[in-house]
């Protein structure tokens, strides 16, 4: 059923997102009373504020194989907690540059404010960002550890082997 | 901060009155201008209702050109004349906007070795007077302050509509500030922004001729005794046509029109041959005796 | 049937829905069922046509008796829409209802993607998130609150009069709080009301006085909001009252101060007659002014400017109400609920420059000529303008401001309506020849056509045609001294030039001013265009996404007296559930401390907005206190040590969201997994 995350034919950048429940995950809803058709490429978790985001979130969807995160709560003033998007804020932005050191693209990890009658928005970026997404091909970390992995045991068999005739 | 300045066709014939009081000015203010290089028609307003993509094609030229000699950094490119300065804005409105028409001007610029990336901005010498040069630093250069002028500030439509880039679409004031600077007074009259007719007065002249007798005579009614312009077909239109106006229609119109340049270069002191008074075919109006008057030709 | 609480192994019953057309008719639902089948601890997987009716519902509490389930997912709409709906059908089928995950495959899904493969896929994925989810589901309890029974109404128009009224008849105690020194709103301004054409001041001021009288209804004129908190039922307001300088219970509204004030006559802009007359800086809005209650204006009266009048206005009350020293007062409030009525502001005319608003003095407003053929109004309802004329011929200008790309997009829908009563009157009191210049004419209420036809018949012209300009330039004699409106008669084809008197302009109505402020301050939404959100369109017009928090009139759209009438009962009646249901559900989704796992740090305790979290210095632990806690989840992000949990969004229950999400191949992550 689901495509494989292979840079073979047919793959499909695959987005987490996180949508704040008063905001955005309405205005994902609006989208779709309104019959904005866009990319099917995001997979919508639901919180109540983008508050209650943990970095970790973020850092286990990429671990386990996501290529993009997108993140989506109230306008600056508009939170319905009063403050849990500023508090969003600033940890994406320590994120952010965590995620630079790592390698990660700035294009796949994404904090965007969405408020509950922007359907249009959650549209619109929804495909900017499976666009970009696209054009920077999958992050396939899974296969990348899995590759890490069988190098470290390999790395370990080896020093095994040679650990007899060796000398401190 | 030097201008590229995009004369235009009309500058250098009917409108060279223009061109004389703006390099005038702009020597005077110490403002420097270059010419841009090999520039070409801008088209006006008849080659676009002939064919878009070559008109386009033809005023985009003249952008690319600005752009290859201001840098990556881009800059400001003057057009004085308002259908230039429109056509132009309206090129890279399209340019921005139109996915065919950037692809077909973009190829065509390719063919002549020019590119366009719209790093240029286009702008009016009044605009650039105005608002960047500014204000006070005018005032403070004026020596002959233009007491006894009742001007009525013609703006025509190109440079105030559709873009409205610096000043209303239909009460535009940036001209009627600068007058009131110079020690002029701004008359307030509803027509300052409308059509003049353009090339009316040349293709069907009875609608050409009803629009600019309105002007007039409303301009004559509100007590103006000169009316500025900021575009040569405006002058031309509301200049050469009052005797046959006057024929047709019954009325004794008898009003100097002038560039706003001009009256600018009146209050700076340049003298008036410089700024090309002695083509007004209306005299300026008598006013205090000090100044030396420049007898009008037929 | 006793509640199970999950401690045996998942057994999870999966239900998709086919809601008719709209997701089967992308999404392959009965694919969808047999692949949740393969999932690890399904028991049962069902695809049904309409889950959330009776017969499927049916199916959940059954499966759960007979297939001995203890979790239910169900994929179907929006959890917005029908968490609720399936929490309640697992409850009765004996299980505690938070053992419920529900997945949106029909707005975030089969609405907005047209490719089948891609939309079950997606779906899929979905299933496999909310199954891997509802696993870790905990039993949860609701937590009830008590809802106070008073309620707090902002904004004193005819929306907030008629809605105090209902609830004060119904026995409850209504705060109601208007800014203005007087209540009635607009509508008190108007002369005549379309289409019956009945006088507003007759049909409101008895409303107006009721208000006053009710025993049930305190009313706090000249007051405003300052602060909101707390939540469904229990609301903290606290309410300005700003001094009037004039003592409330021992003034009876003579208005002999006004007459014997040291000025002669008004010099400063009533605003009630927006400012075609002056008024004193001792005043009464209007002579029915609600309370009857006069006040002072601390700008423009002397004593306070200089501290050196005469004060004849002390001299002549024979009450001693006139109070200089009075000062601001704050009033605290608890109350059950609120409804916001506070009303729109006019579009201002002057944004439009080439209609001549502001420049021509006998271009009006319709609001300012609603007060000129008032006959409490500055002219005593004659028809003199402002250059002592009485006009002629006058022109009606519709849609000012409205249906503009470059002002308001929007229909203000009363326009039309009052610009046709605006024309009768006009015609009534002058005689004049009247033209409405109109884009469409919109008549849809009751009798509003037939008041139009009724219109046709007085010989007033209508020209279809949306107006160019208002000029003063005259192109022949006879429009000398007139005002000459510029039009394309779109029915003839040919641009006119129709010379007038007066111009009328229908000007739009829009949020007020402060709109984003005092939404702000309620917590709530605004739509786009500034008017306040309601909670959906059409099923639940006057509620907003805060619970207990309810919206009227044309604060929420623009709209005229029959309808937001309407609606001030429809939120009463909101509110009225609200408060005689006596106590609310919250849903369960506080955060908690882990007593063992804090470390003390203090990290969380400035995070909570709601102060919910506090130090026990003793333990040297973080405690949060759950009445306060709104569930946000902030605090528990924030935890470094993980010793914050939130109830029903547990890192546990999102992990195994976020894995479920991906594993389609299934992650080969070494060393620990969610």
């Amino acid at each position: 059923m689901t495509t494989t995350a292979e840079q073979a034919n047919g793959w499909e950048p695959r987005i987490v997102a996180f949508f704040c429940n008063w905001c955005t995950y309405t205005a994902a809803d609006l989208a779709g009373v309104s019959r904005l058709r866009h990319a099917p490429n995001a997979r919508i978790i639901r919180v109540m504020c983008s508050g209650r985001l943990d970095p970790q979130f973020v850092l286990d969807a990429f671990a386990r194989g996501a290529d993009g995160v997108l993140v989506g709560g109230c306008h600056p003033g508009d939170c319905h907690y009063m403050e849990g998007n500023y508090k969003a804020l600033r940890r994406v932005r320590l994120l952010e540059r965590m995620l630079d050191g790592m390698g990660i693209h700035r294009d796949r990890f994404r904090l965007e404010w969405i408020s509950a009658s922007e359907g249009e928005k959650v549209k619109t970026t929804i495909n900017d960002m499976v666009a970009r997404v696209r054009a920077l091909g999958p992050l396939a970390l899974p296969a990348k550890f899995a590759d890490w992995d069988r190098e470290m045991d390999e790395l370990e068999h080896a020093v095994a082997a040679q650990t007899e005739d060796v000398h401190a | 901060m030097s201008y590229l300045y995009f004369p235009g066709c009309s500058l250098r014939s009917t409108g060279r009155a223009y061109e004389e009081s703006i390099l005038a000015v702009f020597r005077k203010l110490q403002i420097p201008l270059t010419e841009l290089e090999d520039w070409n028609c801008c088209g006006a307003t008849a080659y676009v209702s002939i064919d878009e993509n070559r008109a386009f094609t033809l005023a985009a030229r003249n952008l690319a050109i600005a752009e290859r000699m201001q840098g990556n950094g881009g800059g400001d490119l003057m057009a004085p004349c308002s259908a230039c300065y429109l056509v132009l804005e309206k090129t890279q409105h399209y340019m921005e906007t139109d996915e065919g028409v950037k692809r077909e001007v973009t190829t065509a610029l390719h063919r002549g070795g020019l590119d366009y990336r719209g790093t240029t901005k286009v702008r009016h010498p009044l605009d650039i007077l105005v608002n960047d040069i500014g204000i006070e630093k005018i005032a403070r250069a004026v020596v002959h302050p233009m007491k006894g002028m009742n001007v009525a500030c013609y703006y025509g439509c190109q440079v105030v509509r559709p873009f409205q880039t610096f000043d209303h679409a239909a009460y535009p004031t940036t001209m009627d500030r600068l007058v009131t600077a110079l020690g002029g007074r701004s008359v307030d009259w509803p027509m300052k922004a409308r059509c003049c007719g353009g090339s009316l007065t040349g293709t069907i002249q009875e609608a050409g001729l009803r629009l600019n007798r309105a002007l007039l005579k409303e301009a004559t009614a509100r007590g103006a005794n000169i009316i500025l312009t900021c575009c040569p077909l405006c002058q031309h239109n509301l200049e050469c046509y009052q005797k046959r106006i006057n024929r047709r229609f019954g009325e004794s119109l008898h009003m100097p029109i002038a560039y706003f340049t001009q009256f600018l270069g009146l209050a700076l002191g340049i003298p008036p041959r410089e700024l090309g008074i002695q083509r007004l075919f209306v005299p300026l109006p008598e006013t205090d005796g000090k100044r030396k008057e420049v007898p009008a030709h037929a | 049937m006793p509640e199970r609480n999950g401690h045996d192994a998942p057994r999870i019953g999966f239900y998709v829905c086919h809601c008719g057309h709209n997701i089967a008719g992308t999404v392959d639902v009965a694919a969808v069922a047999k692949f949740a089948a393969t999932l690890p601890n399904v028991v049962v997987a069902r695809d049904y046509k309409y889950m959330c009716s009776d017969p499927g519902q049916e199916l959940i509490t059954t499966d759960i008796r007979e297939e001995k389930l203890n979790r239910i997912v169900v994929a179907s709409c929006s959890p917005l829409l029908h968490e609720h709906t399936f929490r309640v059908a697992t409850q009765k089928g004996g299980l505690n209802p938070f053992f419920f995950q529900m997945v949106n495959i029909r707005e975030n899904v089969s609405w907005v993607n047209d490719d089948g493969k891609a939309a079950t896929a997606k779906a899929c994925d979905l299933v496999r998130a909310a199954v891997r989810r509802v696993a870790v589901h905990r039993a949860l309890e609701t937590k009830h609150v008590r809802i106070h029974p008073d309620v707090l109404i902002v904004g004193a128009g005819i929306s907030g009069i008629h809605a105090a009224l209902t609830l004060a008849n119904a026995g409850k105690k209504v705060t109601l709080v208007e800014r203005e020194p007087t209540i009635g709103g607009h509508m008190a301004m108007f002369d005549k009301t379309f289409p019956t054409l009945d006088c507003a001041a007759c049909i409101l001021t008895p409303k107006m006085s009721a208000v006053k009288n009710h025993p049930n209804i305190t009313l706090w004129s000249y007051s405003e909001v300052t602060e909101v908190s707390g939540y469904v039922g229990n609301y903290t307001v606290k309410v300005k009252r700003k001094p009037r300088y004039v003592s409330e219970e021992l003034c009876v509204g003579c208005m002999e101060c006004i007459d014997a004030c040291v000025y002669k006559e008004g010099k400063t802009p009533d605003e009630f007659n927006q400012g075609l007359s002056k008024r004193k800086p001792v005043y009464i809005p209007f002579p029915q002014a609600t309370p009857q209650v006069v006040l002072i204006d601390p700008e423009t009266c002397i004593e306070f400017k200089s501290g050196r009048c005469k004060k004849t206005c002390v001299e002549k009350c024979d009450r001693n109400a006139i109070d200089f020293k009075q000062k601001e007062e704050i009033r605290e409030i608890n109350v059950g609920a609120i409804i916001l009525s506070t009303g729109f502001k006019t579009f201002d005319a002057k944004r439009i420059p080439y209609y001549g608003y502001g420049k021509f003095p006998n271009v009006y407003s319709s609001i300012e000529v609603e007060r000129l053929v008032n006959a409490s109004g500055p002219t005593s309802g004659e028809l003199i303008l402002r250059d002592g004329r009485r006009p002629k011929t006058v022109g009606i200008i519709h849609c000012v401001g409205s249906r503009d790309k470059n002002t308001n997009r929007w229909c203000s829908r009363t326009c039309c309506m009052y610009s046709l009563k605006l024309a009768h009157l006009l015609k009534e009191h002058s005689h004049a020849e009247v033209y409405n210049f109109y884009i469409d004419i919109r008549a849809a209420g009751k009798a509003y056509e037939e008041f139009y036809d009724k219109l046709l018949e007085e010989n007033i012209h209508f020209i279809r045609g949306r107006v160019a300009e208002v000029t003063d330039w005259c192109a022949r004699p006879e429009e000398k001294g007139k005002l000459i409106i510029r039009v394309e008669d779109t029915m003839i084809g040919v641009v006119r030039r129709v010379p007038v008197d007066m111009v009328v302009l229908a000007v739009g109505m829009e949020p007020n001013a402060d709109a984003q402020d005092v939404r702000r301050m309620f917590n709530i939404s605004c739509s786009t265009e500034g008017f306040f959100l309601e909670r959906h369109p059409k099923l639940a017009p006057v509620d907003t996404f805060t619970d207990g928090i309810y919206i009227a009139g044309a604060c929420q759209g623009p709209k005229d007296i029959p309808d937001s009438v309407a609606q001030a009962g429809a939120a009463a009646a909101q509110a009225l559930s609200l408060i005689d249901a006596g106590e609310v559900e919250l849903e369960p989704n506080t955060a908690y401390v882990v007593e063992e796992d804090c470390s003390g740090c203090k990290s969380c305790l400035a995070i909570c907005p709601y102060s919910a979290i506090s130090r026990d210095e003793a333990k040297q632990k973080a405690v949060i206190n759950e009445a306060l806690c709104k569930g946000c989840g902030t605090c528990v992000a924030t935890c470094p040590s993980g010793a914050i949990r939130q109830n029903l969004f547990e890192d546990e229950q999102i992990f195994s969201e976020i894995r479920g999400l991906l594993e389609a191949d299934e992650p080969i992550l070494t060393g620990g997994e969610a």
